[in-house]
């Protein structure tokens, strides 16, 4: 099959600092070497965009040497931590800025979902910026009007239709500016992070036509998230990108896991990154052990593991509970286990939690933490911890229910009647 | 590589007007310019008669400081109908060239997340400002009867077909001008400066408070900076076929077409130039 997009060698340069009467040396020499025929002399130099790092050169590569081929139908995520380069690969992409060297070449529109609600206006109705939102994202006036009823109803923001939109909630301009979005019909759409906002009903609406435009309509969706449950649900193919540089392209669940595995291996477990509060009981560190007592990240089904969590008491404190909660991928709740209440003395302590016996499904579970004494929250961290349970089979002798979260073989007595 | 249809590169062919792209954009165009006119009025009683009242002040105000105390001659035109005419045409082109000069600046927030020709902005803006021109006429047209039933001293000139090329030579001027500034702004704001309290500074360079002939006899040495402004030549026409002063100096009026011509080609091919990586400097 022939690429509906094939992205060759892209880069992007930016500069980091402020602009004053100090760039003007800078242009006038860009300037000056582009009237004699010769390269940017800009362009030899730049630092790899670590943000976290200190780097020697104004100019920074938010992208590199991006190569990357998308084929009509495919949903293609795109992962990454904050910084590297997602966003300006879809501002590329939608045009909104310029690469600075390299070519993309694409057959067909492309729509970009960089925002919702872009380019509302508070004084007009629902219906005008209907209208008005659905022409800056490239519709026709016939095509909104054609669709004005659909957009309406997937919106649910019937009632206010006509009030103008600084009346709205927040949640309903996004809604509005959804929907209207998701009726766009290009042949590539660009979604960036949009999902983040809006509750769950609003959020399952949004995957779901998503999926529905790319599995029945045949086009190319382009998205970034944070979220990998909603990777591994979209998407049939995951780029990673690391530093403005394409690090792997890989099957989502690969990605994903690929991706969680890297954040984790960095940072070991999980490192409280504030100094231990001084007045209350805290978390200091959390760590996953396997069935080998080695610090890991991927479960094998079945298997045990267990948490140790290093916490730190600056007070004689009673009652204490430390409790875990897991989380699926798509961050429902599925369990909650809990320690006994106790008195801990001033000091550090390290509380181990054991789960046995339960058998999660293959995916991506996230682990959260809380420490509580006398029904009073002393701290509470969410996702502190991410792992995977992979498939591990000589133990299982059934497993047809998919849906399932958790499995096991229930103790169970069989006696003849 | 010839298989696919379109291509996003670092630059494009400077000389691509990429008019083909505006036309396609049409409906945003109608949109965005009644968006502006609904939004300037919503909430307000008197709507859009807010746009008579400026030019009538004003004209109030000229009338009694240029013509009454400081007495300069009108070439024989009643004095309100006179300096509305200036105010009117002026007044266009000004709010044009104010109103589309800051289009990178303004709308950055808008441009940053989605693409469409940038132009269409600008365009929408011209519109926008024609319908205001529109209803500043009808107030002058007003004044224009009554004078002309009160058998002032108002002579119609055949000239009058020229109307709508002042028009658009003044839309286009504006445009071309503000794309241009809105271009070179984005990275220095420098020159959004000069626009505000400029485009204040050459209206006294325009022959909107006095008729060009008073310059000719007064000030001969510097009568040309006011000739060569390509403004001085439309207000003149203007007066000259609605209202008979002056004479029709055709070779001034040519000459701001043809600077029109030039300023606006090269106002779009710049802006469209900058619109590729503005954001990245805005």
């Amino acid at each position: 099959m022939k690429p509906i997009i094939k992205i060759e060698n892209l880069s992007k340069q930016y500069r980091l600092g402020t602009i004053g009467t100090g760039t003007v040396k800078k242009d006038l020499q860009r300037w000056w070497a582009q009237v004699r025929g010769k390269e940017d002399p800009f362009l030899k130099i730049g630092d790899t965009n670590d943000r976290s790092t200190k780097g020697n050169s104004e100019f920074v590569w938010a992208l590199r040497n991006i190569n990357l081929e998308v084929f009509p139908g495919e949903v293609l995520g795109i992962i990454g931590k904050n910084g590297a380069g997602k966003s300006t690969l879809l501002k590329i992409l939608s045009k909104v800025t310029g690469p600075t060297t390299g070519k993309i070449h694409f057959n067909g529109r492309i729509g970009s979902l960089l925002e919702v609600g872009t380019g509302f206006h508070p004084e007009l109705t629902g219906r005008d910026n209907i209208f008005l939102n659905g022409a800056i994202l490239g519709m026709t006036k016939a095509e909104i009007r054609c669709k004005m009823d659909e957009i309406v109803d997937f919106s649910g923001c019937e009632r206010y239709i006509d009030t103008p939109v600084k009346r709205y909630s927040s949640g309903m301009t996004v809604r509005l500016g959804f929907a209207v979005a998701a009726h766009l019909e290009p042949e590539i759409l660009v979604v960036d992070e949009v999902l983040a906002v809006g509750d769950a009903e609003f959020q399952k609406k949004a995957i779901g036509k998503i999926q529905d435009v790319s599995q029945n309509h045949g086009r190319t969706v382009l998205f970034v998230s944070h979220n990998m449950a909603s990777i591994v649900r979209l998407c049939t193919n995951t780029i990673i990108l690391n530093n403005g540089m394409l690090e792997k392209m890989l099957p989502p669940e690969a990605a994903v896991s690929y991706y969680t595995n890297q954040m984790n291996s960095e940072t070991g477990g999980y490192v409280a990154s504030q100094a231990a509060n001084q007045v209350q009981v805290s978390v200091l560190s959390a760590r996953l052990i396997n069935d080998e007592g080695m610090e890991s990240y991927s479960i094998g089904m079945g298997k045990n593991w267990k948490i140790e969590i290093q916490i730190q008491v600056p007070v004689d404190t009673d009652s204490v509970i430390v409790g875990i909660g897991v989380e699926t991928a798509l961050h429902t709740s599925i369990r909650r286990c809990w320690t006994d209440p106790i008195f801990y003395k001033e000091g550090v302590y390290t509380v181990t939690l054991y789960e046995d016996h339960i058998w999660y499904l293959p995916g991506v579970y996230h682990i959260t933490i809380g420490i509580s004494s006398k029904k009073i929250v002393l701290d509470y961290i969410e996702g502190a911890l991410s792992f995977e349970i992979t498939e591990y089979s000589d133990k299982v002798e059934l497993i047809t229910t998919h849906n399932a979260i958790i499995a096991n073989p229930m103790k169970f007595t069989s006696v003849k009647c | 590589m010839s298989s696919f249809q379109q291509t996003i590169k670092p630059r494009d062919n400077f000389f691509n007007l990429r008019l083909g792209e505006i036309w396609q954009y049409r409906d945003l165009l109608i949109l965005l310019v009644t968006r502006d006119f609904i939004a300037k009025f919503k909430q307000t009683l008197l709507g859009p008669a807010w746009f008579i009242v400026r030019p009538l002040l004003q004209t109030v105000t000229y009338t009694f400081i240029f013509g009454s105390v400081a007495k300069l001659p009108t070439d024989g035109v009643p004095k309100s109908l006179f300096y509305l005419a200036g105010i009117t045409c002026w007044s266009y082109f000004s709010n044009c060239l104010t109103a589309t000069s800051g289009t990178f600046t303004k709308n950055a927030s808008l441009f940053g997340k989605v693409y469409f020709p940038r132009a269409v902005m600008p365009i929408s803006l011209i519109l926008s400002n024609l319908i205001q021109m529109g209803i500043q006429m009808i107030l002058f047209l007003l004044f224009f009867f009554t004078y002309l039933i009160k058998g002032a001293h108002i002579q119609v000139k055949p000239e009058l077909y020229l109307f709508p090329v002042l028009i658009l030579i003044m839309g286009f001027m504006g445009l071309g001008l503000g794309m241009f500034i809105s271009a070179v702004t984005t990275k220095y704001r420098d020159l959004s400066y000069l626009v505000t309290f400029g485009t204040q500074l050459v209206m006294y360079g325009t022959p909107v408070i006095y008729p060009l002939s008073l310059l000719e006899q007064k000030a001969e040495k510097w009568a040309w900076i006011v000739k060569y402004n390509p403004m001085s030549s439309i207000v003149e026409t203007f007066r000259y076929s609605f209202l008979g002063s002056g004479e029709m100096r055709w070779k001034l009026l040519l000459y701001s077409g043809v600077f029109t011509v030039i300023i606006f080609l090269l106002g779009l091919l710049v802006f469209n130039r900058t619109e590729k990586n503005f954001m990245d400097t805005v």
